[in-house]
């Protein structure tokens, strides 16, 4: 098993670098960061033109490029921004925020959906069925970018009846909020709660409608019934045999949600204003910042290969059969 | 995006149930063709004719709305500055006074249309693709295999954000052209998955031998067979372009002015959504339930073109089950 976890974590390192290499090439060969410091005014100097040309080693082919960001990156110097500032000194702030947001996000998705999907399968046809997929069709089809905003205005009409901020929507903490430990903590979880419900609802749906259909599979299999057969509680059976059993299609979908989830994080991220990886990818595009835009491609692809090596492991739990090949 | 709706199985189950794949009594002396029986299986199924009908009265809309206001999208009224819906403008104006429902509708005109074409386009080569490549094997189907691998961890989102810089300012074609090279892929990997199995059977066997090129067999006999899956991939394709390219446009990375799509719309109002909400809720209430009806209608037709899909089996185990306890 060792074996076989090792040789996907290769291949998912090997990924990871060609995913980051392409983004930094398609980066390099569209962004045109001369052409915007030519077009300021007043012009800067053409001295200063050619000293940028060189700081973002302009006069060297693409690859060369790649090759001295990635040895830097792999000493943890991720280069400079545009504007020449390091990297480095903001990443870890900004991961800090968008993983705080994505975890949980992730979190609360996969166990509201697995919950919801197992309670629609066994319930099939029932109210609650119809009312669960309704609930997650309404929801799929509406993207992260509408229901953020939607959510906005809930909250501001229930701060509006409740009459004080509760849920506060904009910024990931209160700048220069000045209180105890436990008070910074209540702070972050009034800013936490408007925006993790924008990702996570969309997850729930997701997982739910795949975890009922996995379910139902599993509801009319043979192994099922001989469970309840030979004693077991039908409760017993359908958690201990049922669920582990329909838990194994999901191990995979778990890697795919997390790259839709990233996708929907950068919308989050700036419908709330908070600083984190997604919003870093906005400015830095917008900015025509080669080297922003391919830490945060470097970060994305390595969050969906460390989800997607997680999924292998999962994988290999939740199913004797890899173990033992 | 593979969703299930509980409504379907039931449509789909009772012609299961009832033991015979023809559950409507054929009109005497009338023959019972495909095309006939999966159009009764569709017209069945409330939720798809619904869709249907929203998808055919939206496109009818966007292309006639226009015709229903005496504002054009290029008109301003100086009377009327950010003023809620009322008579004169049914979806009120914005803050240069111009009628909301005309810029809706040349919105929602220029996202159908993208939808459309990039579903069509990616379709197309979806098939060709991945026949050729289950049907050659060898270096192409590589290339294919490590191709959707590489998009997985590269979303598309990112990749077409990247290169936004290099086609603003330019048509909106290409813009079809880059969502649409980056949808093809994982339909292509089904495709190519159904082309293998299709390659054993008989009759392809037997054209090969009879000696017809390869090129026939694909388009004659290889293709055809996989209708009904292309069908629900183009379908459900028209939905994901449809917010592919919303998102896209929301950050200014998609649609670029003067054009205008929902998404633009979208992305420039969601920030007064609090005050202004009439600006914001029209545009995205217009896409969710665009998107709504394209997933109805794609699984309307899963279950019509293919009752033999797990969902229905799914039902049948369930039945038998229930039968023998």
């Amino acid at each position: 098993m060792a074996g076989f976890l090792l040789r996907r974590l290769v291949n998912y390192v090997v990924l990871a670098l060609v995913a980051t290499f392409l983004a930094f090439t398609l980066a390099s060969v569209t962004f045109d960061p001369i052409g915007v410091l030519q077009q300021r005014n007043p012009p800067p100097p053409a001295a200063s033109i050619e000293a940028k040309k060189r700081d973002l080693h302009l006069d060297q082919p693409i690859p060369q490029r790649f090759v001295t960001w990635m040895g830097g990156v792999v000493q943890g110097d991720f280069g400079r921004t545009i504007a020449d500032r390091p990297i480095t000194d903001e990443l870890g702030r900004r991961i800090g925020v968008s993983l705080r947001l994505f975890l949980l996000g992730i979190t609360i998705g996969i166990l509201f959906g697995v919950l919801l999907g197992v309670v629609s399968a066994i319930r099939q046809y029932k109210f609650s069925d119809y009312f669960a997929t309704l609930f997650s069709f309404i929801l799929l089809s509406t993207p992260v970018f509408v229901l953020g905003t939607l959510l906005k205005m809930g909250a501001q009409g229930i701060n509006d009846s409740i009459g004080t901020n509760v849920l506060i929507f904009v910024g990931e903490q209160t700048p220069g909020f000045q209180g105890n430990w436990f008070e910074h903590l209540g702070d972050r979880l009034q800013h936490l709660i408007v925006p993790t419900l924008a990702i996570a609802l969309g997850q729930i749906a997701y997982y739910s409608r795949y975890q009922r259909s996995s379910m139902l599979d599993v509801l009319g299999s043979d192994f099922l019934r001989t469970a309840q057969a030979k004693g077991l509680t039908r409760r017993k059976a359908l958690f201990k045999h049922g669920l582990r059993t329909a838990l194994i299609p999901m191990a995979t979908l778990f890697a795919f949600g997390f790259g839709l989830l990233v996708v929907g994080g950068t919308f989050t991220e700036r419908i709330f204003g908070w600083f984190g990886m997604g919003d870093w990818l906005v400015t830095g595009i917008s900015a025509q910042d080669t080297n922003v835009t391919a830490t945060v491609t470097l970060f994305v692809a390595v969050c969906v290969l460390f989800s997607g090596w997680l999924a292998d492991v999962l994988y290999a739990a939740l199913d004797p059969r890899i173990r033992v090949n | 995006m593979t969703v299930i709706l509980n409504e379907g199985d039931s449509a789909g189950t009772a012609g299961a149930a009832s033991g015979s794949p023809v559950d409507a009594a054929p009109e005497p002396g009338k023959a019972m063709t495909r095309g006939r029986l999966v159009l009764i299986r569709f017209m069945r199924n409330k939720l798809a004719l619904v869709g249907l009908a929203i998808i055919v009265a939206m496109y009818l809309l966007a292309f006639l709305g226009p015709l229903l206001t005496q504002w054009s999208y290029e008109d301003r009224d100086y009377t009327a500055f950010l003023q809620p819906p009322y008579a004169d403008h049914i979806f009120g104006t914005d803050k240069i006074g111009t009628d909301m429902f005309a810029l809706t509708m040349r919105g929602l005109q220029k996202s159908l249309i993208i939808g459309l074409l990039v579903a069509l386009i990616s379709t197309t080569v979806a098939a060709i693709v991945g026949a050729a490549a289950g049907y050659f094997l060898g270096v192409a189907d590589k290339a294919l295999m490590w191709v959707v691998d590489l998009l997985l961890v590269l979303p598309s989102f990112l990749i077409i954000a990247i290169l936004s810089p290099w086609f603003r300012g330019k048509s909106w074609w290409l813009l079809v052209l880059m969502l649409a090279a980056f949808q093809w892929m994982i339909t292509a990997r089904i495709v190519r998955g159904m082309t293998l199995t299709l390659k054993e059977r008989e009759f392809v066997k037997a054209a090969r031998f009879m000696g017809q090129p390869a090129r026939t067999i694909i388009a004659k006999h290889i293709v055809p067979n996989m209708a009904s899956l292309l069908i629900i991939d183009a379908t459900i394709n028209v939905g994901s372009a449809v917010l592919a390219e919303t998102g896209l446009s929301y950050f200014g990375f998609g649609v670029q002015s003067p054009d205008v799509s929902l998404g633009t719309l979208i992305g420039g109002n969601a920030e007064s959504a609090t005050t202004f909400p009439w600006l914001f809720l029209f545009p995205a209430g217009f896409l969710v339930v665009f998107v709504l009806a394209v997933n109805w209608v794609g699984d309307g037709l899963r279950d019509a073109l293919d009752p033999t899909s797990t969902r229905v089996r799914k039902r049948e185990k369930k039945d038998t089950k229930e039968k023998a306890a």
